[in-house]
């Protein structure tokens, strides 16, 4: 029997807070869940710095990984299956891009790809492609296998609808983590009722469409969404935790460069510093580790490295205030240069942040816009984009909301044993107490 | 401080005029992978790579009151033109930018068309491939450009002619 065919003698199952139940039947997706490149996703949290703000949300990108595997399975399974539009040649290529869309995401990913230039898109196709695991399990089902995997990840195969069923305004993806994060958060936003959703989809030649019927439960997931994004993805004080993760690579780097001597040498950042990460270093990057040499560089004689790690493992982290950057780049500037005469580098004690999302989109013909649209399947057999049928939709369409802040040290500004005249102007800029 | 939006606007002020959505995407992400380090990411889209960062750093330039972006009607859809306002060159003369060899490359770039760009951005996204393996993706994926074998070997040379301007040979 050919590989991609096998089956496990028994179906194995993981029990998820979610789902319930992650069902595994297929060969080929077994052995890449126990690969050494997929484990490691066990140590790479979901939400980054969320956890803290939200102290449950300590769930890792491998839950992530099988919670989407899990939705692709059963659209494929229980609702695509015999379907004339559906080729069942895609299940097992969609199952195995769904496992593994994550793979090349490192440990708190965003502020890694920011200072060092990564990108994690890059490491998955890497992992995939190169001489791992998780390749050689690939290869197996056929010599060009690991490469459609790839494609489909990122996007660049031409099977649009399997492409669309991970990556689009509603596919696995976001489903799984919007749930699931609103699990382990424990807000009461991010619900909405997939049942229903999966029930509604329909393959098509290019894309999956929903049934007209389910229209009101993709209102909900779209507010759903909307509201997890600004409720929990973008909290100031997760904001303000990554700020510090990301001042604490900067500071790293700046020293490496400038040849300091570190009391620990920091010999899991040296390729990363250098510019010449090699697959092999990429994958021993975890979260553990990031966080030893965060611990151990509290010891270090740089103040600034030892003030920021020292921060970020008390959980001692920045203050902020709302900041419009058009109307007060010229106080930005102000208060950049009292920051150096009071002692403190502007260029890691004072930070403008941005947060900026866009619910829905849709598509206009010839305004050169990238969004794949949702569409509906009437009932005469139409297509049509969601936001001309749904008014809540339409609402909210194109409709971006951003939000600037500005995080600086407050108990350093409070301090008035030095400087205190120079304080005092930064607290009037500021409008802080 | 707000780097990355000077970045963008000292491009775009370079340029002196950028016209069109899908050129700004394109020429800032040739000018990225070439060389010049801009912090936007980019992933693969129906027009090659697109970046939705870059996306929103000009809409939230717009709404600061440093970019200027005029809608045109032209035949049956948009297009979009980008310049810097006062205010803008304001702020970038605050927040100077030095990117030495950046002009040069994005005037080139500026002289060409969306569509040709289009090519170049894809060529470069699967620059990892053999010649002929970039070539069956841009026919595959590209295929209502109908872009010719010639068209993408002019898109390699305009590539290395752009990495010598910007010094890299």
């Amino acid at each position: 029997m050919a590989y991609s065919a096998e089956k496990l003698n028994e179906e194995k199952v993981f029990k998820d807070p979610v789902h319930r139940y992650i069902h595994v039947r297929d060969r080929v997706i077994w052995d890449l869940i126990g690969t050494k490149e997929f484990q490691r996703l066990r140590r790479i949290k979901q939400l980054g710095t969320t956890y803290l703000t939200f102290h449950g949300a300590e769930h890792s990108r491998f839950n992530h990984s099988l919670g989407v595997y899990e939705i692709v399975r059963r659209i494929s399974d229980d609702v695509f299956f015999g379907r004339p539009e559906w080729d069942e040649e895609d299940r097992i290529l969609t199952l195995c891009a769904a496992l593994l869309h994550d793979l090349g995401h490192g440990p708190f990913s965003h502020s890694f790809e920011k200072v060092f230039d990564l990108d994690h898109e890059h490491y998955t196709r890497a992992i995939i492609l190169g001489d791992t695991e998780v390749h050689h399990v690939l290869t197996r089902v056929s010599a060009d296998f690991p490469q459609k995997v790839a494609d489909v990840i990122a996007k660049t195969s031409k099977n649009k609808l399997v492409v669309s069923l991970i990556s689009s305004q509603i596919d696995a993806d976001r489903m799984d983590y919007l749930q699931r994060d609103a699990y382990f958060t424990g807000v009461s936003y991010g619900h909405f009722d997939m049942e229903r959703i999966l029930r509604v989809m329909r393959p098509r030649e290019d894309q999956v469409v929903i049934k007209q019927s389910g229209m009101h439960a993709v209102e909900d997931y779209i507010m759903s969404r909307y509201q997890m994004y600004w409720q929990v993805y973008f909290h100031p004080v997760t904001r303000s935790a990554e700020v510090i993760l990301t001042k604490i690579l900067h500071r790293a780097k700046d020293l490496h460069e400038q040849k300091y001597k570190f009391k620990y040498d920091p010999i899991h950042f040296y390729s990363l510093f250098n510019g010449e990460i090699t697959l092999e270093d990429y994958i021993k990057l975890d979260e553990a580790i990031i966080l030893y040499y965060f611990q151990m560089w509290q010891e270090e004689e740089d103040p600034i490295l030892k003030d920021l790690c020292c921060r970020f493992m008390d959980r001692n982290l920045y203050k902020y205030v709302e900041f419009d950057p058009a109307k007060e780049y010229k106080k930005l500037a102000e208060l950049s240069a009292l920051f150096k005469k009071a002692g403190m580098d502007p260029e890691y004690y004072l930070v403008v942040d941005s947060s900026s999302d866009l619910p829905y989109d849709f598509y206009r013909p010839g305004e050169e816009e990238e969004r794949l649209p949702i569409h509906l399947l009437l009932k005469n057999g139409d297509i049509r984009e969601l936001s001309r049928e749904s008014e809540i939709v339409d609402a909210i369409s194109g409709k971006r909301r951003t939000d600037h802040k500005l995080y600086f040290p407050a108990d350093f500004i409070a301090d008035d044993s030095k400087k205190p005249n120079i304080k005092k102007q930064i607290k009037m800029l500021l409008e802080i107490d | 401080m707000l780097k990355d939006h000077a970045k963008l606007m000292h491009a775009i002020a370079v340029s002196e005029e950028i016209v069109g959505r899908k050129k700004l995407q394109k020429m800032i992400y040739i000018a990225k992978n070439i060389a010049f380090p801009f912090q936007e990411r980019f992933q693969f889209h129906f027009y090659g790579p697109y970046s939705e960062e870059l996306t929103l750093r000009v809409e939230e330039l717009c709404n600061m009151g440093f970019l200027n972006e005029v809608k045109e009607k032209k035949g049956g859809y948009y297009q979009y033109r980008y310049t810097l306002t006062e205010t803008g060159k304001e702020f970038l003369g605050i927040n100077a930018v030095d990117m030495p060899s950046l002009q040069e490359c994005l005037l080139d770039m500026n002289g060409q068309n969306a569509r040709f760009l289009e090519l170049v951005s894809t060529v470069l996204y699967f620059n990892d491939l053999p010649k002929e393996e970039v070539k069956e993706k841009v026919f595959t994926l590209k295929s209502k450009q109908r872009y010719t074998d010639e068209e993408v070997e002019q898109a390699y040379q305009y590539i290395e002619s752009l990495r010598e301007k910007a010094g890299l040979h």
